[in-house]
């Protein structure tokens, strides 16, 4: 039997929450929350949601939307475009294709892994930013945004996994 | 047997669909770079649409994010009372030897205007924009106001908060701007050390504190020395108030910027009538134009 149309319909939005849930971390990080810590770095919180989408729920954030996502990062942030775009697009793909490894993993693991990922990520972000703009970017405060972004992994993950857990359980 | 068999080159070529799609996304992303090195017109215009349409959903979110930040630096004021307090006092006593000091050069300056005849400096037009994006990255340093075209906003006006001077505009939408401030690295400043006349470019370097470059003149700069716009390149009004040296050392000669970039809730965006710092928009120079017809 085929299912009714409000039951496509709600398996339809259900669907567009991973992507959804990453713009809006990226949305968050371009909030002007004046606090001292934030104000010159925030962590990549769509690097996160990528990441994490790619290994749980790969079908619903393909690399096509990682790429977009990392574009619309691009234009918001007014760094350099493409730049973030291939980042993510980069970090799906691994993400996505080292899957079978995570499933069934202890947290750490998959922290551990992400600390590798995001450090090859950011090291990425740099070199092209460096040979776009010509100029050797600071690498201080990118080093201290990536320990940032690894210091906000579990919070973000545990918020992640309750959003998969209420609205994708079984869809 | 047969039916397997057809499934699994349908998958393989599936598998080989996929890793073309993935190249071609990768190639896509260089292709942009490309694009965005080359300064294209059609770029800056898609930037600037994207960040117009999204500008009410970042407008929305800034303003509970305000609050909490008010909420927060009450509580931070109320903790440091005291300390703040004697602070004032003692910032208070130095003001008024100031002001002394400032009453009396007005009326010396402006019996010499009347002496010389000076023509005034105009008013400036100013705009006030509420900040709705503040891109804390160590790629640039950014921010999106909620203020565009229709507000009357141009590329290269300069951009004050208070009497500092915070940056300048990029980029414009018709509802929003792009504030690039003054510590980004493609932001270039000309600059003079108030008390020497020294003139130099201020440099960022997505760092918290610029640096200053190209040096012309007096080269004793020491840690104190403000840091003011100069007229040069006629970008900036000069005397507008950035920063102050902070080190001389072996890293160059650094400013800690007047401006505190976390403060910032409201900008006001100055309209001097003046060329601003972006040439872009202006027409191509006359000679350049007439190479080509030869």
């Amino acid at each position: 039997m085929k299912p009714s149309v409000w039951v496509r319909m709600d398996t339809w939005v259900r669907h567009l929450i991973p992507a959804t849930a990453t713009i809006f971390l990226l949305l968050l990080t371009v909030v002007p929350t004046r606090l001292t810590v934030f104000a010159d770095i925030a962590p990549m919180l769509p690097l996160m949601g990528v990441y994490y989408w790619a290994i749980y729920r790969p079908d619903l954030l393909p690399a096509w939307l990682a790429f977009a996502i990392g574009l619309l990062g691009d234009i918001v942030g007014g760094t350099p475009l493409g730049a973030n775009a291939l980042v993510l697009l980069l970090v799906q793909g691994t993400a996505a294709a080292q899957r079978r490894f995570f499933l069934g993993k202890s947290f750490a693991v998959t922290w551990w892994a992400f600390g590798l990922l995001a450090a090859g990520a950011i090291a990425l972000d740099w070199l092209l930013v460096t040979l776009i703009v010509g100029r050797v970017v600071d690498p201080a405060p990118v080093l201290f945004e990536y320990l940032m972004t690894l210091c906000c992994f579990p919070l973000l993950t545990w918020v992640l996994a309750r959003t998969q857990m209420a609205f994708l359980l079984d869809v | 047997m047969k039916q397997s068999s057809a499934a699994g080159r349908l998958a393989t070529l599936r598998l080989l669909a996929h890793r073309f799609a993935f190249l071609m996304l990768a190639a896509s992303a260089f292709a942009l770079m490309m694009l965005g090195k080359a300064d294209i017109v059609l770029v800056e215009q898609t930037r600037v649409l994207v960040v117009d349409a999204l500008a009410p959903m970042l407008e929305a979110m800034a303003r509970p994010a305000a609050t909490v930040a008010r909420v927060t630096s009450g509580v931070h004021e109320l903790a440091n009372l005291r300390a703040e307090n004697a602070r004032l006092r003692e910032e208070n006593a130095r003001l008024m030897r100031w002001q002394t000091v400032a009453r009396r050069l007005e009326a010396e300056t402006m019996v010499l205007h009347q002496q010389l005849n000076v023509v005034p400096d105009p008013d400036p037009a100013f705009v006030t924009a509420r900040v709705i994006g503040d891109l804390g990255s160590a790629f640039g340093h950014s921010m999106l106001l909620a203020a565009g075209s229709r507000d009357g906003v141009r590329k290269g006006q300069a951009v004050m908060s208070g009497e500092a001077l915070v940056g300048h505009i990029a980029e414009v939408g018709v509802r929003s701007s792009r504030l690039l401030l003054i510590t980004d690295i493609n932001a270039r400043i000309p600059v003079v050390i108030e008390s020497t006349r020294t003139r130099a470019i201020l440099t960022g370097d997505n760092s918290a504190r610029p640096r200053l470059n190209y040096i012309v003149g007096n080269p004793a700069i020491s840690v104190g020395d403000r840091v003011v716009t100069s007229s040069s390149g006629a970008a900036f009004p000069p005397g507008l108030p950035v920063g102050v040296v902070v080190s001389v050392g072996e890293g160059g000669y650094r400013v800690e910027p007047f401006a505190r970039r976390h403060q910032l809730e409201f900008v006001s965006i100055v309209d001097y009538g003046l060329g601003g710092i972006l040439p872009f928009e202006r027409a191509p120079p006359d000679r350049r134009r007439r190479g080509r017809e030869e």
